[in-house]
This record gives C-alpha cells, structure tokens and sequence, in this order.
C-alpha cells in the first residue's frame, strides 16, 4: 500500500498534527481524527478535513490525522504536503486570509529587528508578532532539514495568509537557488515584504531573485523588497554590487556563521575576525544607499552580551541586528534607541530646520554652522526612531514649547 | 428524586439540596449576611488525657479507633506537601481495614498522589470528596462516578465553613512535619519541613477528635507551635509522611515561554502605569511560572526605582526569599511555602510570617489580609467579557483545578489575571464562562500577550494607565482576534444534568456548580 504522511505528532508536539493518507485499495473514503480539542473544535475540524478531502480529490485512501491543536491553516498545509509526496502534485488550497489591517512596508522602515522563525514549525509562528520585532522572517533556508524544505514551503505560504504579523514586516528566508525559486512560487502570490537570500556571492544571484519575483507579481504594482545576506569571502568582495543589483534591495545583512567557517577562522565574541567583513558590507550598503543588518548573536541567554553587542553594531553604523528569540527584540530596540545626547541634538537640528522652511532659507544653520541635509535627515530619522521606541513622545514639540 | 434547582444573582442555576443539606444560592458580593455564632468543638478535661503530655499511641489504626471513628463520619486531613503527601492514603487505608463507609474526605487539597483514594470511592469506604480534585480524582469525579456531590470551597471557604458549623468535622488528621508527644507540632522543621501549618488551624480548632502525625518527634517543648497540642488528641509516628522535594510540583521555576514571559512583563509595567508600584506598597504573586515571572520583573523595577515593599504575600518561593533578604520588602506574609528555600526562610528568618487562612482569608471575620493586599496576580482556565472567570474546570467541562487562596485573593485592591489569549488552539477569553468561580466585579484586569483589558468598571486604573504606551483593549476585540485565529468561536462542551460538584463563594453560598461531562 502506499502512503505519505506530513507533520508531526507524539509528546511535547504543539500546535501541529500528523496527517497520514493511506491508499485503501477500495472505494471510499475513511477519515480518522484523534485530536487534544475534539471538544471543542471537532466539530470544526471535520468539516474542514471534508472539505480538504472533496479539494484534493480524495477517495480510495483512509486519512488519519493525530492533531495536537493545530490552527486550520496548519492543518490544510499538513494534507496538502501529504498529498503532494503521495501523488507528487496538488492544487493549492489557501486558508482565508487575515482580515485585519496589514500595513504595506516601505523601503527606508526601521529594520533594527528581525526575528528568525523555523519555517516548519508553527508553533512559534502564530504569536510571533506580539513581540514587537520589525521584522517577521519565516524561515525556509538553514531551520529546516532537507526532507521538510516542500512542507516548510506549504505551511509559510499559509502562515503569510492566515497570521497576524501585528505591523512587523512580513519577510521569508529563501533557500538558495534553484530550491530558492520554488520558495518564490510558493510565497510571492501571498504577498510577503521581504525577502532574503541566503549566501549571496553575485549580483547575478540577486537579479535572478529579482526578475522571478516579478515574473510572478505581473503588472499588480507591488513591490517585494530584498535583503541579499553575505555570508562568504566571495561575497563580501562583491558586497557592492550586490547591494546595487537592483531597485528592489533595501538591506544587506551579514551572516558569520558560515563567513568565518568560509576564512578559515575561528568565530570569537569579540568579532575581530569578521571586522573587515562588517565593514566591508556596510560601506558597500551605504555606498549602495541601503540599510545594513548585522548577524544574530546566538546566546539566547546572554542579555547584557546581547546588548553590547547591539551598542557595537550601532556605534560601527548597522541599522539592525538579527533575533533568535523573542526576548531579544526588546533589547535590541533598547540597544539601537538613540541616546539623550543623540535626540537633543537631533531635536535641535529638526528645529532648525523647521526654522528655515518657515523663513524660506535654502540653507539651514544651527548657531553659525551649516547643517547639510544628510545631517537633518539623519536627525529626523533619530527623532522619529525615539519616538517610536518610546522614549519621546510624538508631540515633543508642543511638550517642549510649554516646557 | 429529582434535584431542585434555583437561579442564584450571578443567573447560574445551583443546587437548592447538596448532599441532603440546604444550601444558600449565592447573592452577590457582600450580599450574604451570616446569622448566630461560630461553631465550637466538644468540652474536654484533662483528666481524660496523659498527665504527662504523653499522647502517642501505636498507629494511625489505633488512632481513628480511639477517635471513634464510625461510619458516615467526615475525616478532614492536612498537609502541605502538595503532590508529596504520604498520610491521606493511609488514613483511609486504615479506615477502610477498620471496616468504615460513607466517610466524607475534607481534605485541605487533593493531588495526583491521592489517585488510590478511587478504590476508596469505589469501594464504599469514602462517599464523597470535598476539596479541590484534579488529574485521577478529577476525571473521576467529572466522568460522574462519586455517589455524593463534590463541594469546591477557597481556602477562606473552608475555614469559613468550619468555623460557621457548615461543615462539621468529626477526626482531623494533621501531617506534621515536627511535633513533641504533647502534639504541638509545626512544619519548618524535620525531614519532612513544607513550612506553614496554617491550612490546619480550622481542623485543630473546630474538629471533634484531632489526630497528629508525624515523622519527626521531639520531646517536649515543639518551638515553634504553629498548632497547639492542648488542640490535640493522639500523636501517630511515622516512618515517613511527605516528599517535600514534591512539594515543588513543577510550578515554581520561571517560565520560559517568550509569550508569557512577555505577559508577565506587560503585568508588571502595568502596575507601574497604575501608580501602585510606590513604597510601602504590597503584592501577591502565586507560585505559577508566569506569576513568578512578573514578580522578578517587579523586582528590577523596585530595584531600579529604589522602591521597598512593606510586605508581599506568598506561597514563598526562592525568589520572593530573595527580595526579602535584600531588603525589597519588609515582610513576607506567608499561607504556604512552594519551595524550600520557602521552609528554611519561614523557620529563620523573623520576618517571614506564617499566616492562616483565618487571618489571610475567611470573609465571616473582622476583615482579612487579603483586601489589604494592593495588587495580586492570579490564574484563570477562562474568563468571559464581563470579566468572569474559572479557575477550576477545563474549557472542555472537565474538573482541572482546585480553588485555592483565589477567590479570596479577589478582594485586593486590584487584581490582576496575566493569561495567555488561546492555549493550543483553546481561546481563554469566551462569552460565558464553563464554570463561575470569581464574579467579574472583583476582577480588574486581563493581561494577555494581545493587550491588556480594564474592567470598565475601573475607571480609576482606565484614567491612570492611559497614555502609558501599554497595549490596551477592549476585551471584546483580543477575543475576536483570537477567535480569528483559531478557526472561530469554539463549541462548548456537552454536559450532562448530572451535578458532580458544587462551587462555593467565599461567604459560603453556592456560585455555580459543574455537571458530568457528555460522552
């Protein structure tokens, strides 16, 4: 007989389930269900594995599915992937989407944060978002084995559609090419912000990404964003050219993992290894005029490392770090908001520009020195970054007049 | 005959008969005025007992046979050792050789170790549990099996009801963890420490017959004497009564859920925005993993802002000790210890408190400490959009939980419920509650990891968190959210009309009740 399964089941399993098709070699259809809230959503769930059976066409097969309260779209992607390795194909069925506001991203957003998500397991997905990251990266590329890379595919695609991502941007890790574009069949028709490339050596490499991104969004306006990593020497010489490859790049990020494995070196904690890389990759992001992201630091543990970590990036000109753990988001934002000194000149510099458009100067000056206008944009974008961190309020400029 | 029901103020249909006893329908907060005078034990003279203090007998048989155990008696048993309790099987083993039946069990908790307790119930020995039930006796009890009705009571509750005559205890067993042959006895000390013996103070006070046991006997004079041996009647040693390692069951490490450690620190800033994080201010914090969480969150705030508590209430873990060791607060106020750090700093430090649920808790008194309280976090299975909530059932109708100190921890100033929004798919934020245990005016906030919710019958705390930056919400719109995301509302569970227990107010009238779960 043959059968596929997909999923997972069993102790300590949450939030996912087991679906297990099994050719009966007799007409009909027998579906099983064995499920932790069969009181209160069993009901539920059977109508909707009906449903997916009468979608995916299913007869002369029993269905047995062992849920550990999964949410429907983990279920439908589950039976999807088990079909799909049963009869090598399946049409698609897409969860209903969202219905809550989801905010379009912009080129130049904050990008401090961004969580990385094991794009096969949903049960760190469905609340991702209330923990405030900039950036939400469902991940298919390194958090996922090889025999998973068509279910990880399956069950981002719905997560995209189905999740409240709570104003994060809504970015994929892709796998490397050609898996990669497969990824982008999947995920590009549900609209996701962003999407990053993994160990990205050419500009050729980002291009191709680029067009099949746009083979596949046609002519609807939308614009997926880019966030090519370096992670090889190779790499960062191109850095670069990379980061200009084309209009769709927002951001380079920098992974050290496989960069220090790639120079023959040791990963310290002190970085001196990878400090021409960062460098490297930042100049060439802002030569580019896109953001650059640092790497994750990996000790989930280690917060007051976290944070100098995070000082350091932001002293060296990063405009972002990558997470690994929910908990680290917060110290992120802490490490990246902009110091007293920092909003107090900013807010001087904005006044003083506000000044000289309400006079209708050219030239904006604070005291007798010229401000050029990189200075005042990067001065609104320190206001706006504390503003958005908390730590000044959005009408500081009546607060400080009545001060 | 056909139970008789009546719709009681929260508009919950109660059992008018429980157990062949009237009860009073619940009334509302404060509604319930009580009539008469306590209840009081049986005169007793010295004569009829050991000149020389000496009240050790051979074996817990002995004990109950002297005691005058008969059938249809209520035995009450104590002991702090939460899932560690070695005594209360015994107890009724005993019974059960001595050829007893219909007993009633009072316990002060039942844990997964009480799952022998079944073959008692099967077999006739005990008629039926009054005490919180969970894990094997609350399937049991939920599945229909127990003759009699179960009567859930608050810690407060079951004082209460000693004290006003509602329950009437015939033996009272008491595991000591220390005693001296006279029977004053105490828990922070011995193989055997778990800290308070505050739980049994109703039963050495108000019981018939009173029965130590104890696997540590000092001689003559016990120091501490948490209880007094002129309460006593026999003292049983033991080999051993309690695992207190078990003591910990599994709830007093941190959470490491990045969900509920954010909603502990949602709580925690909370009280911050709130302005009740000041001097001299307290709080309770259970021993939950999310409870304790915020209580570390608030300790960096305090430490921060050079704030000192004037006292936190328990149960005790390592980290409140902690806080009290650093001069975080003043006091520590304490029913019961969840660790033992707990039990080592009740036994030495001064200024860790033992307290009882007369002083903490019973509403038939002269106030208590737990309205004092300034803001307490606490748990719920469900609470609904009036603010209502459950703490013993499962969403799926089965018994899950014991009451515990919550419904009395109600009255504080302000209480807190830190839960997450759904649970493996399950929303905990519903329509109606399964089971009423707290009435939604006592309960001020919700603080789930999709925002925090006000009882918008606090305008005081509305006004005084707004502009703070905190997530705040109708609670109508995190539960729409969260059944957005789970598929919809959920089916409720099917009952049967079958009641199995009933849930009592901290006044002693009945709330709500449970019925068998469907098949």
């Amino acid at each position: 007989m043959n059968s596929a399964e997909a999923g997972r089941a069993g102790k300590g399993v949450r939030s996912d389930c087991l679906v297990r098709i099994t050719e009966a070699g007799v007409e009909g259809l027998r579906i099983t269900l064995k499920s932790k809230v069969e009181v209160l959503y069993g009901r539920a769930n059977r109508a909707l594995l009906d449903e997916l059976c009468a979608h995916f066409d299913l007869s002369g097969v029993d269905v047995a599915v062992e849920d550990s309260g999964a949410l429907p779209y983990t279920i439908a992607a589950r039976m999807e992937t088990a079909v799909r390795r049963l009869r090598g194909k399946a049409a698609p069925w897409l969860p209903p989407a969202w219905t809550g506001e989801v905010p379009l991203s912009r080129r130049d957003r904050f990008r401090r944060s961004r969580l990385y998500l094991p794009g096969n397991d949903p049960k760190l997905a469905i609340n991702a978002g209330v923990h405030g990251a900039d950036g939400l990266i469902l991940d298919l590329e390194d958090s996922v084995a090889p025999a998973e890379k068509d279910a990880a595919r399956i069950l981002v695609r719905n997560a995209l559609r189905a999740l409240d991502f709570m104003g994060a941007e809504r970015m994929v890790r892709i796998n490397q090419l050609p898996l990669g574009l497969e990824d982008l069949d999947a995920v590009i028709p549900q609209n996701p912000d962003l999407i990053l490339i993994p160990k990205v050596e050419t500009p050729e490499q980002v291009r191709e990404v680029d067009a099949h991104i746009r083979a596949l969004t046609g002519d609807d306006g939308r614009e997926v964003f880019l966030m090519p990593i370096i992670e090889s020497a190779k790499g960062a010489v191109h850095a670069y050219d990379i980061a200009s490859a084309c209009g769709s790049v927002v951001a380079l990020a920098i992974g050290l993992e496989d960069y220090t494995a790639d120079i023959g070196a040791e990963r310290t904690l002190e970085g001196k290894e990878s400090l021409w890389m960062r460098g490297a990759v930042l100049n060439a992001a802002r030569a580019a005029g896109v953001q650059a992201i640092d790497t994750v630091f990996s000790d989930v543990t280690d917060m007051e490392g976290l944070l100098a970590s995070v000082r350091e990036a932001k002293a060296l000109g990063f405009d972002g770090k990558g997470c690994i753990h929910p908990r680290q988001i917060p110290v992120v934002h802490e490490g990246f908001a902009p110091t007293e000194a920092e909003i107090t000149r900013a807010k001087k510099i904005v006044r003083a520009f506000d000044a000289a458009e309400r006079e209708g100067l050219g030239v904006v000056s604070l005291g007798s020195k010229m401000i050029d206008p990189p200075v005042v944009k990067r001065a609104q974008r320190t206001i706006t970054m504390a503003v958005t961190a908390g730590i000044l309020p959005e009408d500081w400029k009546e607060q400080d007049d009545e001060a | 005959m056909k139970p008789e029901f009546v719709r009681n103020a929260a508009g919950r249909a109660v059992l008018k008969v429980i157990n062949g006893e009237t009860a009073v329908p619940y009334r509302g907060v404060g509604a319930h005025t009580p009539e008469g005078r306590k209840a009081a034990p049986p005169l007793a003279r010295c004569a009829d007992y050991p000149a020389d203090g000496n009240k050790v007998v051979a074996d817990l048989k002995t004990a109950l046979q002297m005691a005058g155990l008969r059938d249809g008696m209520t035995i009450s048993s104590h002991h702090h050792f939460r899932n560690g309790d070695l005594v209360a099987n015994q107890v009724f083993d005993a019974a059960a050789e001595l050829g007893a039946k219909d007993l009633r069990w009072f316990p002060s908790a039942s844990f997964p170790c009480h799952e022998p307790m079944i073959r008692h119930l099967d077999s006739g020995v005990i008629h039926h549990i009054e005490g919180s039930m969970n894990g094997p006796l609350g399937a049991y009890a939920s599945e229909g099996k127990m003759r009699g009705t179960g009567v859930l009571r608050s810690h407060g509750g079951r004082y209460q009801a000693i004290q006003d005559g509602e329950v009437h205890v015939d033996i009272a067993v008491i595991a000591a963890p220390t005693s001296d042959p006279f029977g004053n006895c105490n828990g922070v000390q011995g193989p055997s420490a778990c800290g308070g013996l505050g739980f049994a103070l109703a039963d050495a006070q108000y019981a018939d017959r009173v029965i130590v046991v104890t696997d540590n006997l000092v001689p003559f004079p016990c120091v501490p004497w948490q209880i007094m041996g002129n309460h006593v009647d026999f003292v049983v040693v033991m080999d051993k009564i309690g695992e207190p390692e078990k003591i910990v069951s599994g709830t007093t490490n941190i959470t490491k859920s990045p969900d509920r450690l954010l909603i502990a620190e949602l709580t925690a800033r909370f009280v911050e925005a709130a302005g009740i994080l000041r001097d001299g201010f307290s709080f309770q914090a259970g021993a939950g993993g999310t409870s304790l969480a915020f209580a570390i969150f608030l300790r960096d705030m305090m430490r921060a802002r050079n704030i000192r508590a004037r006292f936190v209430r328990g149960g005790s873990t390592r980290y409140l000790v902690d806080m009290l060791e650093e001069g975080l607060t003043d006091y520590i106020l304490d029913g019961q210890t969840f660790d033992l750090a707990g039990v080592t700093s009740m036994r030495d430090n001064p200024r860790h408190i033992h307290t009882n649920p007369f002083v903490s808790y019973n509403y038939h008194n002269k106030g208590n400490i737990a309205s004092m309280v300034d803001v307490v976090v606490l748990g719920a299975t469900e609470v609904d959009v009036n603010f209502n909530a459950n703490v013993v059932t499962h969403s799926d109708g089965r018994l899950l939980h014991g009451i515990g100190g919550w419904q009395n921890c109600l009255f504080s100033k302000c209480t807190i419920l830190p839960i997450p929004s759904f649970r493996d798919r399950i929303p905990v934020i519903v329509d109606e509650v399964t089971t009423l245990c707290g009435p939604g005016e006592l309960i001020d906030v919700i603080v789930t990891e999709r925002g925090i919710a006000i009882n918008p019958m606090r305008t005081d705390l509305i006004a005084a968190t707004q502009g703070s930056g905190l997530p705040i919400r109708p609670i109508e719109d995190i539960k729409s959210d969260v059944e957005a995301l789970c598929g919809g509302a959920p089916d409720k569970p099917a009952f049967t009309d079958n009641v199995i227990a009933a849930i009592k107010w901290v006044d002693g009238t009945v709330i709500d009740v449970v019925r068998q779960v469907g098949e």
